[in-house]
């Protein structure tokens, strides 16, 4: 078991036919990720990266059966994509895309609830169950499998830690990296349940930053909720307020969305929270006594 | 990005909401020139993009026109919060009997434009969050629908009891809305929108934030973009795609990635640092981009240290190596630089790094203790 995804995943890539998705596409294959098809409007019948290029999100699930789909498509396009995506059927899908527009995001957002779609992202660098399936640009190489799962709104601090976990002895279930972005998909307590629920996790490390309350949501929901231990981290401590930290999402606004009411709210729900990312494989350790 | 309150007037008049008149003012002479001698009452407010503008003196009334001379005079080329006042704005000053707030947010939570409004208006919506929340009433918009005339009407009965004061200030919630979305903002505050003792619903101030991913589609908006220096510097760097925000520490720092640019900074402070910026170029590492994040953090005379934290991900640290050596063989600084790799092939990054003759190491940790080392050693 894992979340979201495993070795019955099938993928198809939207913008395959650009640097990016070519490029990603490749890497996924050599992953293990079972990339059955690509979509490229004009350029349906071509192969690439080994697999073939449809014109619409709809031929290729007929075609291929995919129930995945991860974009690639520029940003202005990208929100119509992930909806292609959604009226054609597909469960789960990751955008990779960054600097949509926020207002494309909230447009497309009741029309993925109606559909039942699930959303990763946008601005993210995707997921991965180690050893089964890696949809996105992570680098598969650092996971291990294992009974970690972690959230983290960051790209390369996932790496970071995740690069930490493994060096540690720490393999993992699922990595979700759920994006920048201040309206994104799945979020901290969507994946935290899921977590719960998944026999083969066993703890949880949640990579959260400033900007929003989601941290102190996903406080409240452990505290509540949840059976299995979580250790975060939280990025931005020395960040000045009203400046955006490169991701769309974090920021401080009018003093609200500090590291610090961050990490209060988590020590209150008992979750620890690690001054340093090296810190973390103890505090999961300590907290899962081994 | 952020626009003055005039130019968001502008806005609002635009869409039909209705604010008092008023003119902007560079100079005295305009001032001179421009503002009617009709003896209304009037209100000179200064033009900077910072909150608090009152209590730092930059808002006055004037009676008389040559008051308002006077008050520019003395607003105009006025400090705010560090921001030099270079146009005023001059209103008719209008009778309140009631102030209330008004605004539409992007939520976060409910992923909709939401609707908030509050009879505590003209002080901080925030403060009023913070300490009164239920005095806030809020209404998610399905965006497939837009903002409905009834969920209008039932926000406006929440602060007007008269169906004609309902009946205006629903509309102007409706316009409000259209010029949210119209031009992808991601703030627009009416506060304080106000009674008059003859019944009207007026804005009085307005302020406005715009999407910066969406300005690519809104030349107008982006036509009223007024950057300050350090606004400027991140505007130039981001063009480059970099992300680049100055602090006032010693310690500049070049990450690969924003999440873990946030976390370097922090890790300096941590070992008792200061950091001198947030600087993030990007998932991948390319020679290019160091060069000009060199240049950026090279260009702050704080700067005492550079702490270069890479993790090489599928960009292998071998090939990050080589693009930083190429990159700083270009750049003749004295400024010591301490380069940290992790991840896919980081011990043979490592290696070329050694070998061009810079400290090299392979934790955030370490990489932080060294900068700051070196950052105190440097020769005065």
């Amino acid at each position: 078991m894992s979340i979201l995804i495993n070795t019955r995943t099938k993928v198809i890539v939207q913008g395959i036919t650009g640097r990016d998705g070519g490029f990603h596409a490749l890497k996924m294959k050599e992953y293990g990720t079972r990339i059955v098809g690509g979509i490229s409007p004009g350029k349906g019948g071509m192969t690439t990266a080994g697999v073939p290029v449809f014109n619409t999100v709809e031929e290729a699930v007929e075609k291929t059966g995919a129930n995945a789909s991860v974009i690639f498509v520029p940003a202005p396009f990208a929100a119509d994509a992930i909806l292609e995506a959604s009226y054609a059927g597909i469960d789960l899908v990751v955008c990779i895309t960054e600097s949509i527009p926020v207002k494309d995001m909230i447009h497309i957002m009741p029309l993925l609830k109606r559909n039942g779609t699930r959303l990763v992202g946008p601005n993210c660098p995707g997921l991965i169950t180690p050893g089964e399936s890696l949809i996105g640009i992570l680098p598969g190489m650092i996971f291990r499998k294992g009974n970690i799962g972690l959230i983290s709104r960051s790209g390369t601090l996932t790496y970071e830690v995740v690069n930490i976990l493994t060096e540690s002895g720490l393999g993992q279930s699922t990595c979700v990296g759920i994006g920048g972005d201040p309206v994104a998909g799945l979020y901290f307590i969507d994946l935290l349940e899921m977590f719960e629920n998944d026999p083969d996790t066993q703890a949880v490390v949640l990579i959260g930053e400033i900007g929003g309350d989601a941290e102190e949501r996903a406080a409240a929901f452990i505290k509540e909720k949840m059976s299995k231990p979580v250790v975060a981290f939280i990025a931005g401590q020395t960040a000045p307020p009203g400046k955006r930290m490169g991701h769309a999402g974090a920021i401080i606004s009018s003093g609200s969305g500090t590291a610090k009411e961050k990490i209060q709210a988590l020590n209150k729900a008992g979750v620890p929270v690690a001054k340093e990312p090296s810190e973390i494989p103890e505090l999961v350790k300590e907290k899962l006594e081994i | 990005m952020k626009i003055h309150e005039y130019q968001a007037r502008n806005l609002f008049r635009k869409y039909g909401i209705p604010v008092p008149n008023g003119v902007v003012c560079h100079s005295v002479e305009e001032v001179e020139k421009n503002v009617p001698d009709d003896g209304i009452l009037k209100v000179v407010k200064a033009q900077v993009h910072s909150g608090g503008r009152g209590k730092a003196g930059g808002v006055k009334l004037a009676e008389t026109k040559e008051e308002v001379l006077e008050k520019a005079r003395q607003i105009l080329g006025m400090d705010i919060k560090g921001l030099t006042v270079e146009k005023i704005l001059v209103a008719d000053a209008v009778d309140i009997e009631k102030e209330f707030y008004a605004g539409l947010i992007n939520d976060r939570n409910t992923k909709s434009v939401t609707l908030m409004v509050s009879a505590e208006g003209g002080v901080e919506i925030e403060e009023v969050a913070r300490v009164s929340p239920e005095k806030i009433i809020k209404m998610p918009i399905d965006a497939t629908t837009g903002l409905l005339d009834w969920q209008a009407r039932n926000v406006a009965f929440q602060l007007f009891d008269d169906i004609k004061q309902v009946r205006q200030a629903s509309d102007i919630f409706k316009k409000l809305y259209r010029l949210y979305i119209e031009t992808d903002a991601s703030l627009a505050e009416i506060n304080p929108l106000v009674l008059t003792p003859d019944k009207k619903v007026l804005a009085i101030d307005g302020k406005m934030n715009f999407d910066d991913n969406a300005l690519y589609r809104q030349p107008e908006i982006l036509a009223m973009r007024e950057a300050t220096p350090d606004e400027q510097k991140e505007i130039e760097a981001k063009e480059m795609g970099l992300s680049y925000i100055r602090l006032d520490g010693n310690i500049g720092c070049m990450v690969n990635g924003a999440g873990l640019a946030m976390a370097a900074m922090d890790m300096i402070k941590l070992y008792g640092g200061e950091p001198a910026n947030f600087l993030d170029i990007g998932g991948s590492s390319n020679p290019e981009k160091v060069v000009e994040a060199m240049n950026i953090l090279l260009a702050d005379k704080n700067v005492k240290t550079v702490m270069i934290n890479i993790f090489g991900g599928i960009t292998r640290c071998d090939d990050v190596a080589r693009g930083l050596v190429t990159a700083l063989e270009g750049i003749k600084t004295d400024i010591p630089v301490v380069v940290r790799l992790s991840g896919t092939n980081a011990r043979e990054g490592r290696e070329i790094i050694k070998k061009f003759g810079l400290p090299v190491v392979a934790s955030m940790s370490k990489a932080a203790e060294k900068a700051i080392e070196l950052s105190k050693t440097e020769k005065q």
